[in-house]
């Protein structure tokens, strides 16, 4: 229904004035209560209500004006004094004092506060209340808690076909995201149908993986571009190197080339540091070291063979399993070989056969890490075989230190980059060793087994707290360690500094000894002339020794007779003189005298 | 009165004690080892100060009452020995 109510004027009466009058009230709408709606209804019975009857008070602020304070003391100065009393005058000053003295009063309390005042002053002089006791020592922080390290997240491969995860790498701003690598490395025994994705996962989300990176071939290694954070590297098990732009999507952005590409799975791949940021370089068992720029991915930039007979030949190259670089030492780089041999290489050279500067054999086995201490960047780590061992470049004939060897396989390791003495390794057993250089040797300072099956790789995160692992099965383990081991000790750098300077003038005695040694047996080796010419030698001596003697005594019988000889001659002399002159003669005469005796007891 | 002279004698002689004085209840100094004016500085704000130490520790507590007022300052530190009718005021450079 309409409510509507119209309006009408005469067009003459516009304007007019309104004239108001007064009516009863007109009742328009009625609506009774419909009693049948009264069912639906519960009756409240009984109803409280609160009401309140009492005095309606308000409440009101004012704020007065500012009642000013002013403290105020008056100094008494020289006042007191009793009427009869001129302060100014002295005498009398003096009188009144002297009187008070001899009050019994005055005499009895004065004793009284003098004893209480004693023990205060004593007191004084005994300790000084407010001393700083330790003022010069610095606040010592001794971390009495034991080390420990503890999982926070676990990340699982989605894939119902479980991969290993065989490389991680952090992402450079802020460490929330971590790319993994899966494949599979069991030379063909890749299941049927194993998919070729690696992941990024946030930290955050451990259900699911934030991004997923789909290549043509699993990815052997994963690396983020640590000058732009969206663009990731993988290397290939079919060799090739595929670049990724996580802003554009899961798909390669760029792939090299198969023909140009390494033949063998990409087992190293890091990104260098250049202006552009768009450079990298890849290791594979292969034995090839190829650079790339991923502008121009089709073809790499440089290609150097892994020959250390430096003939350039790819069929004596080592395969290279792991790889190394330092942004610091920008012209150098290592490689680590599946023959258990560490190739220090320079790229600047201008030749490729000087390319390979130096070698470092010691492992058995493949060296499936290898990195320079953050700190310390001529001591390096390597893990193969059962052993880690720390080497310094300039003993080259063996490592400075070597942990022992352990029952499982040690598959990665790597430098706390926080503190220099510490590095993790991780072995086939599922365990994670916690290594302190300057807590102790022989053991790790912390041994965790994170999972049951064989944990392949390993990454620190940068601020050495966070550790991520990855496990054959695909699962990676985040773990975060105890602050004991994750922050820098006082003095660390100097004492770690000094372990392997140590450790590697050790290294170079034994080297100097086992040189000496194996010359004496060169020397030996060449016959018992040798020995015979040490017998000469021998007798030589005597002989030597006797002609000395010899040459000795004839000196010194030659220079008696020289003087026998001279002595005659004076004596000859002395006659003609006696003839000149009396006093002198006599006196040379007795000088004669003198010297006769004493040439005879010389003779005698 | 030797007594007063000994113990006074011993109290200044003790390591530290710059100046020692005996002030009565209207601030007249006694007994001084130290100049005139600043006896008489000493004497009128340190008699205020114990009068108004003295009434805040009754005001808290009306049974107690002060015993000895001690004032450490960076120079030196003033000890007070209050009594009804006299003051025994000590400065003294405490060992540092």
């Amino acid at each position: 229904m309409e409510i509507v109510y119209v309006y009408l004027k005469k067009r003459s009466e516009f304007g007019k004035q309104c004239n108001f009058s007064d009516r009863p009230a007109d009742l328009n709408v009625d609506i009774l209560p419909n009693p049948k709606l009264a069912a639906q209804f519960v009756e409240r019975n009984p109803v409280d209500m609160g009401i309140q009857c009492s005095v309606s008070m308000s409440e009101h602020e004012a704020n007065t004006e500012r009642f000013e304070m002013e403290t105020r003391g008056v100094n008494h100065i020289e006042g007191g004094w009793p009427k009869d009393v001129n302060p100014l005058e002295l005498e009398q000053t003096i009188r009144f004092r002297k009187k008070v003295e001899k009050d019994e009063n005055y005499i009895n309390t004065i004793t009284q506060l003098g004893v209480i005042m004693e023990h205060c002053i004593k007191q004084n002089n005994a300790i000084d209340i407010y001393e700083e006791y330790f003022d010069d020592e610095e606040e010592v922080e001794v971390t009495e808690e034991a080390s420990s390290a503890k999982t926070i997240n676990v990340f699982r491969d989605p894939q119902e076909i479980k991969r290993t995860a065989t490389h991680l790498s952090w992402h450079p701003d802020g460490n929330r995201k971590l790319a993994v690598a899966y494949s599979c490395l069991d030379f063909q025994r890749a299941p049927m149908g194993m998919s070729h994705d690696s992941y990024v996962w946030d930290l955050e989300n451990p259900n699911r993986p934030e991004m997923a990176l789909k290549p043509s071939s699993p990815l052997v290694t994963v690396e983020y571009n640590p000058k732009d954070s969206h663009v990731i590297l993988g290397g290939c098990y079919n060799g090739q190197i595929a670049c990724w732009d996580t802003r554009k999507g899961s798909l390669v952005a760029e792939l090299s080339t198969i023909e140009f590409s390494h033949r063998d799975p990409v087992y190293g791949s890091i990104w260098l540091q250049s202006k552009t940021g768009t450079e990298c370089f890849s290791a594979s068992t292969d034995g090839q070291v190829m650079w790339w720029d991923i502008r121009k991915i089709s073809e790499p930039t440089e290609v150097v063979i892994l020959d250390i007979t430096k003939k350039e030949q790819l069929e004596n190259a080592l395969g290279a399993i792991s790889l190394e670089f330092e942004s610091t030492l920008p012209t150098k780089f290592m490689v680590g070989t599946e023959q258990g041999i560490v190739i220090s290489c320079n790229r600047k050279a201008k030749t490729p056969a000087e390319k390979i500067v130096c070698t470092f054999s010691g492992h058995h086995g493949p060296i499936y890490a290898l990195q320079r201490n953050p700190f310390y960047p001529k001591n390096f780590l390597t893990v193969g075989d059962w052993t880690a061992r720390i080497w310094s470049e300039d003993s080259r004939e063996s490592s400075i230190m070597w942990t022992k060897y352990h029952m499982a396989y040690l598959t990665d390791g790597a430098w706390s980059p926080v503190r220099p003495a510490v590095f993790f390794t991780t072995k086939m057993d599922g365990t994670l060793d916690i290594w302190d250089v300057m807590f102790k040797h022989s053991d790790p300072a912390l041994s965790l087994k994170v999972c049951d099956e064989a944990l392949f790789c390993l990454r620190v995160q940068d601020n050495g707290c966070l550790i991520a692992c990855g496990s054959q099965r695909g699962t990676t383990t985040l773990l975060e360690v105890s602050s004991g081991l994750s922050t820098l000790q006082r003095n660390e750098k100097n004492i770690a500094s000094s372990i392997f300077e140590r450790e590697t003038r050790r290294e170079k005695i034994l080297e100097a000894r086992q040189k000496e040694m194996r010359l004496k047996e060169k020397g030996k080796a060449e016959g018992k002339d040798e020995d015979q010419r040490d017998e000469e030698l021998a007798t030589n001596l005597e002989e030597m020794v006797a002609k000395a003697e010899k040459e000795f005594f004839d000196i010194i019988f030659a220079e008696l007779k020289k003087e026998e000889a001279e002595a005659l001659e004076k004596k000859a002399k002395a006659p003609k003189k006696l003839s000149l002159e009396a006093d002198e003669e006599e006196e040379e005469g007795e000088e004669a005298g003198e010297e006769e005796g004493s040439d005879e007891e010389k003779s005698a | 009165m030797t007594e007063v002279e000994e113990t006074l004698k011993r109290i200044q002689s003790h390591k530290g004690v710059i100046g020692t004085m005996v002030v009565n209840a209207e601030g007249i100094p006694i007994r001084t080892t130290l100049d005139n004016s600043t006896t008489v500085q000493y004497a009128g704000l340190l008699h205020q100060l114990t009068m108004k130490a003295r009434s805040t520790i009754r005001d808290i507590d009306p049974q107690n009452d002060l015993t000895f007022l001690r004032i450490r300052s960076k120079k030196h530190e003033i000890m007070v020995a209050p009594d009804k009718e006299y003051l025994l005021i000590v400065i003294q450079n405490p060992c540092e």
